[in-house]
């Protein structure tokens, strides 16, 4: 369920990045996500809601691409990464150390977006009627 | 067709609903109040252990309560009935709390007092150890209750909740001499996932702990009196490095 409530939040970033290209609505291809392991989200759910979620929307047809960054602890007793398994624990391998330090794994991030301006003669073609002409 | 556009935006998904939680933590330290956000899976013991411990609280701090359920306002009703103001806040579908349905408690809130007399506001979050753990509410503190029935392999199972708590409460420990668990196995698996959080046991049935849990509360409620009078970071929130990069 809470993919859900992730897309709605993203799809309110998407809406705020639309905004800065007004008037223009900008042709999405790709939105590129950085989902960490560390986080509450399935990356295929959010995939499969993104989907049901843009449809008859300004964003249809765009893809959302997802790249998983792993979990990587630090351990502060002797400085080196590692990347937990859950079922042993998620105490440092070397010197069974707690996760005190998490150096990647929480990212819920937009890194980019991949997207085309319409020509200046078709751009008002895809605002609403009652929006401002440009 | 030509080549796609490129924007790199570095944006935080859940930016909206963290400067929305920065708005309400404006307000909680306008009025001078200490917020906290109790998360739990269903059942783990929220309102009881609000129901024990407000009217013990009730003696040292001036209280209030907005209470997330998803359907009902039986947890409302519970917690009215010890005579706190309690703001249902029903949130239908929605599994967890976000800053914007809290916001729209505190304007409730507003209509029945003024929020700066409270001293210390709950929020009881929707029972769930999945989403709650991302949403903020513009708390100052995550107080996580885990009951001894749950089982010894959660904080391993949903360790975002457990990392992200500033204090773990494991719950019912009065039934432990009738469960084959090791209450010691679970503050282990807490204290990996997050050794700076603060373990407790309690059980609002018996009332065992719940002085140490009351005497945690009064610590943070002075610490956050001090860090408001010498304004600075907050030394109990010291956030993840990875995810304050993605504020």
């Amino acid at each position: 369920m809470h993919e859900v409530d992730m897309t709605r939040a993203l799809l309110l970033a998407m809406e705020g990045w639309r905004q800065s290209h007004k008037p223009q609505v900008p042709l999405v291809d790709t939105v590129h996500l950085q989902v960490g392991a560390f986080t509450c989200v399935e990356p295929d759910q959010l995939v499969f809601t993104w989907q049901a979620a843009i449809q008859n929307s300004w964003l249809e047809g765009a893809e959302l691409a997802i790249e998983p960054v792993a979990l990587l602890g630090r351990c502060l007793c002797c400085s080196a990464t590692y990347t937990p398994e859950p079922e042993r624990g998620y105490r440092s391998p070397c010197c069974e150390h707690p996760m005190e330090e998490i150096v990647q794994g929480r990212e819920l991030r937009i890194r980019s977006v991949d997207y085309q301006l319409p020509q200046p003669d078709t751009a008002t073609a895809f605002l609403p009627l009652s929006a401002p002409r440009p | 067709m030509h080549m796609p556009l490129e924007d790199s935006l570095g944006l935080n998904l859940l930016a909206a609903n963290q400067h929305q939680a920065a708005h309400n933590r404006e307000h909680f330290d306008a009025w001078k109040l200490l917020c906290l956000n109790v998360m739990s899976s269903p059942g783990a013991g929220k309102t009881s252990l609000l129901e024990r411990s407000l009217p013990l609280l009730a003696q040292d701090f001036a209280m209030a309560v907005l209470e997330g359920d998803m359907t009902t306002q039986l947890d409302a009703q519970r917690l009215e009935a010890v005579g706190v103001p309690v703001v249902p806040i029903t949130t239908g579908r929605a599994c967890h709390l976000d800053a914007a349905m809290v916001c729209g408690g505190l304007r409730l809130l507003r209509e029945r007092l003024d929020p700066a007399g409270l001293d210390l506001l709950w929020v009881e979050n929707v029972g769930n150890l999945v989403c709650p753990a991302e949403f903020e509410v513009g708390e100052h503190r995550k107080v996580a209750l885990l009951s001894v029935t749950e089982g010894e392999d959660k904080p391993l199972k949903y360790p975002v909740m457990f990392r992200e708590a500033d204090c773990v409460l494991i719950t019912k420990i009065d039934l432990l001499p009738y469960l084959p668990v090791e209450v010691e196995r679970i503050e282990e698996h807490v204290l990996q996932v997050n050794p700076r959080c603060r373990v407790l046991r309690v059980s609002a049935s018996s009332g065992a702990g719940l002085e140490a849990w009351h005497q945690w509360l009064r610590q943070q409620v002075a610490l956050q009196r001090s860090s408001l009078a010498a304004p600075g970071p907050d030394p109990q929130r010291t956030a993840d490095p990875a995810l304050s990069a993605l504020i």
